[in-house]
């Protein structure tokens, strides 16, 4: 093979970083990308080097170094391994940083998305939402718990098609 | 008695203890939770107060890391978790009291929630930008413990007769650790004087009135003023915490290269 061949080194786009980044998942909600979930806040590229900047949910998230470890793969399988993922705790995520893409695709995944715009002080007070089932779409629903499967999620119950189901938080 | 008790502590030695009171209350409380997985009265109550616990463990990581990077002796969230001793904790006495029955759990959880987010507010508009934006972050979850615990003081007041008794007795007893959630001392007021975190007394009024809104919803009673401990912020413990430490430090103790 001539020499001329060999892969020629050049700058990697931050833009064509983050598209390939649009494959990598929750582990926990595996239909939503970190886009969706507006997890990957940043691609910045300083020489050879590639920064990915991505925050947590939840303080306690679990699914953080999995996703770091993910992105590390993803990347690498596009030649890219000099990556460094940190992790950015301001400004706090919020649920309003989901995607309309990544609220549809919740809904169809049986999650009920967020209802409110912003949560703040509105998550104080009590019973403010209305919930419409992600299974029938009805809004006569019921709060089971505060909180469900997983730290962003509560548990809710459908009072006309009487199933269970998640509801993902404000936060 | 030692120069270095009556002095004044210096502002990075204040700012790591500071960081440690507030790391320590989230990693004992949370360890605590954790500990009704798999006996919690309900599985709903099991996966509530379990992520209750991984928010508060989530949100200890962050405080220790950054204590850690502030004390400049190379020890990190791990090393402050886990190989300091009972005498080295600073939490307050409240959080390492034992779960007791779940009104117990949920009386404790209310009371320390209550301060636990106006503690937050206070520190989010803080000088320290790094406590500031961890205080940010975690008062946002804190909100969400304090409507729970709030929730299930009211439902539990306003329940039956059995459960009327035993979150009233589940309150008075927890009382007695109250005051010292708002006691200021030589540590609060140098971190209070850069700027950093507020004069604990200054969150008591708000702290009252959040409280009696919930107990007057719930038909209950505020308890009397009465005897009161202190002790836990300077690490003077109830017997409490060594066996809770006993447990949860055991596992990297006895094997100090375990990795998973």
């Amino acid at each position: 093979m001539p020499a001329g061949n060999a892969q020629p080194q050049r700058r990697p786009d931050p833009r064509r970083i983050a598209a390939w980044l649009e494959s990598v998942t929750d582990p926990e909600i595996p239909v939503l990308t970190i886009t969706d979930l507006g997890i990957l806040r940043d691609v910045q590229v300083h020489g050879d080097r590639v920064e990915v900047v991505i925050t947590p949910t939840y303080s306690g998230c679990p699914a953080m170094r999995t996703i770091e470890q993910s992105i590390l793969a993803e990347l690498a399988r596009h030649g890219i391994d000099d990556v460094r993922v940190r992790n950015q705790l301001s400004p706090a995520w919020t649920t309003d940083w989901l995607t309309p893409q990544g609220r549809r695709k919740l809904r169809e995944y049986g999650i009920a998305p967020p209802a409110e715009a912003t949560a703040d002080k509105k998550a104080l007070a009590r019973g403010v939402a209305v919930v419409r089932c992600p299974q029938c779409g009805s809004t006569r629903t019921t709060c089971l718990s505060e909180f469900g499967s997983t730290a962003c999620k509560a548990l809710y119950r459908c009072d006309e098609c009487l199933e269970p189901f998640d509801y993902f938080k404000c936060l | 008695m030692r120069a270095s008790q009556t002095s004044a502590p210096g502002r990075s030695e204040a700012l790591f203890e500071q960081l440690l009171r507030i790391g320590d209350n989230a990693l004992i409380l949370g360890h605590r939770l954790s500990e009704w997985v798999g006996h919690a009265p309900a599985l709903e109550e099991e996966l509530a107060t379990a992520n209750v616990a991984l928010d508060l463990i989530g949100q200890a990581r962050n405080w220790l890391a950054y204590a850690g990077e502030v004390e400049g002796r190379g020890r990190d969230e791990d090393a402050l978790a886990f190989h300091r001793d009972v005498l080295d904790f600073h939490n307050v006495l409240l959080v390492e009291q034992p779960n007791g029955h779940y009104g117990d759990t949920i009386a404790r959880q209310f009371l320390f929630d209550a301060f636990h987010f106006l503690q937050l507010e206070a520190l989010a508009a803080g000088r320290d930008a790094r406590i500031a934006e961890l205080a940010a972050k975690s008062v946002k979850e804190v909100g969400y413990h304090l409507r729970r615990s709030g929730e299930w003081v009211v439902r539990l007041g306003d329940g039956t007769e059995l459960s009327h008794e035993r979150i009233q007795h589940a309150i008075d007893d927890a009382w007695i650790f109250v005051d010292e959630l708002f006691t200021a001392d030589a540590v609060d007021r140098a971190v209070q004087e850069a700027g950093v975190g507020p004069d604990p007394a200054s969150l008591r009024p708000p702290w009252e009135a959040r409280v009696q809104a919930v107990l007057t919803e719930a038909g209950l009673e505020r308890p009397r003023e009465g005897p009161v401990r202190t002790g836990g912020k300077q690490g003077t413990h109830s017997e409490h915490l060594g066996y809770l430490l006993a447990e949860m430090q055991f596992l990297p103790r006895a094997y100090p290269d375990a990795r998973w």
